[in-house]
């Protein structure tokens, strides 16, 4: 399923929705992205710096590098403080609502995918 | 060259020390200034109900603690500071709640006084509050020395759905921005704290069961030998910081 540093294939079969993947990116229930980086999104005041801004993340990877590094990041480094947001195993004491799933289901990592492919680094004029 | 070295030697342990610092620091100024003003610190409302429960008698027959005690002041004077301790009977470490829900038990025969209950938290409270200004001093006993290893493997071990340890936030994250919070170095020096987000005070272990169930991991239970280990670890880390309690954070 791994190809070198890249996962190719989209885990649903077809492409995500880019609006369901930003209302993810920016749920901090739910991909919780803006606790640790930056992005795009004026309209939430309070977004960490512990990790790269988001912007201009679809220049930075392809699709099938950044489906790998939302799915494991630790794939590519295990240092990583990312969560691996699509793997169950090589967890410890899980709680017992989170146990046995993953923090994004297959579609929802697709949305966020399409999302993030979307935004594009600002070319010099 | 012996001069130079001591120089040198001396301005790496300064160094050292200045690097850790008080989560008092990293608030904003008002917060500090209600921390430093009793008058204003909510924190002391617990300080001053334990001052009440210190002499009274959990039941008529019973002893107060400052029947055996004496005056907190003086003979509490220090005792935070050095705990958690080792405690011979039980054969292992014991937290400062611990040992006056055993004191409780054993030699008042009161009501059996619960974690996070009122009683408790305001007893905790006027007992650290005796230690504040003092030095963070930890016991050198051998019986403490498991109790701070299983608390540094536990620090430094990833845990829950989200992956991550408490080194990885409060060791290489430090000062950095969890969202609109500064993460602080996590040093337990004013527990019970009155944190503004509970409004109320609070003990370390409910802080600890907050970050971990933040990181959707299963929290460790009331007063379990880890929630002890991990707090004799922060104590060790944090030797030599002034006690403040009560605290006020964020």
């Amino acid at each position: 399923m791994v190809a070198s540093d890249a996962v190719v294939q989209s885990l649903t079969g077809s492409a995500g929705d880019p609006a369901r993947g930003r209302a993810i990116v920016a749920d901090r229930q739910k991909g919780f992205c803006l606790l640790c980086h930056s992005g795009p999104f004026p309209e939430e005041p309070l977004q960490g710096n512990l990790a790269p801004s988001l912007a201009g993340a679809g220049s930075r990877w392809n699709e099938g590098q950044l489906r790998l590094r939302l799915m494991d990041n630790k794939r590519v480094n295990p240092e990583s403080i990312m969560p691996a947001y699509h793997r169950i195993e090589g967890l410890n004491r899980v709680g017992a609502n989170w146990r046995d799933r993953p923090i994004l289901s297959a579609a929802e990592i697709e949305d966020v995918l399409a999302f993030l492919m979307g935004l594009k680094a600002e070319r010099a004029p | 060259m012996r001069r130079i070295a001591f120089a040198l030697l001396a301005c790496c342990s300064v160094a050292v020390a200045e690097e850790r610092r008080s989560g008092l620091l990293d608030m904003r100024p008002e917060a500090q200034a209600m921390q430093r003003d009793d008058s204003m610190n909510p924190g002391m409302l617990w300080v001053l109900d334990g001052e009440a429960l210190w002499g009274h008698k959990p039941n008529p027959a019973a002893q107060s603690c400052a029947d055996c005690h004496g005056d907190a002041a003086s003979s509490m004077r220090g005792v935070a500071a050095r705990y958690p301790a080792f405690d011979a009977v039980q054969g292992a470490a014991i937290d400062l709640a611990g040992r006056i829900i055993q004191c409780r038990e054993t030699r008042q025969g009161g009501a059996p006084l619960a974690r996070e209950g009122q009683e408790l938290l305001a007893l905790t409270s006027f007992v650290a509050h005796q230690s504040r200004g003092l030095p963070i001093a930890p016991p050198n006993d051998a019986g403490m020395r498991a109790a701070r290893a299983q608390g540094q493997s536990i620090y430094i071990t990833r845990l829950g759905q989200l992956d991550l340890s408490c080194a990885q936030c409060h060791d290489d994250h430090a000062g950095g921005r969890l969202a609109g919070s500064v993460i602080p170095q996590g040093h337990p020096t004013g527990y019970p704290i009155y944190r503004l987000e509970w409004q109320r005070v609070g003990s370390l272990q409910r802080r600890l069961r907050g970050c971990m169930v933040g990181v959707r991991a299963e929290p460790f239970a009331y007063g379990s030998a880890e929630f002890i280990a991990i707090e004799a670890y922060l104590m060790e880390r944090a030797r030599g910081m002034e006690v403040e309690t009560p605290a006020i954070r964020p």
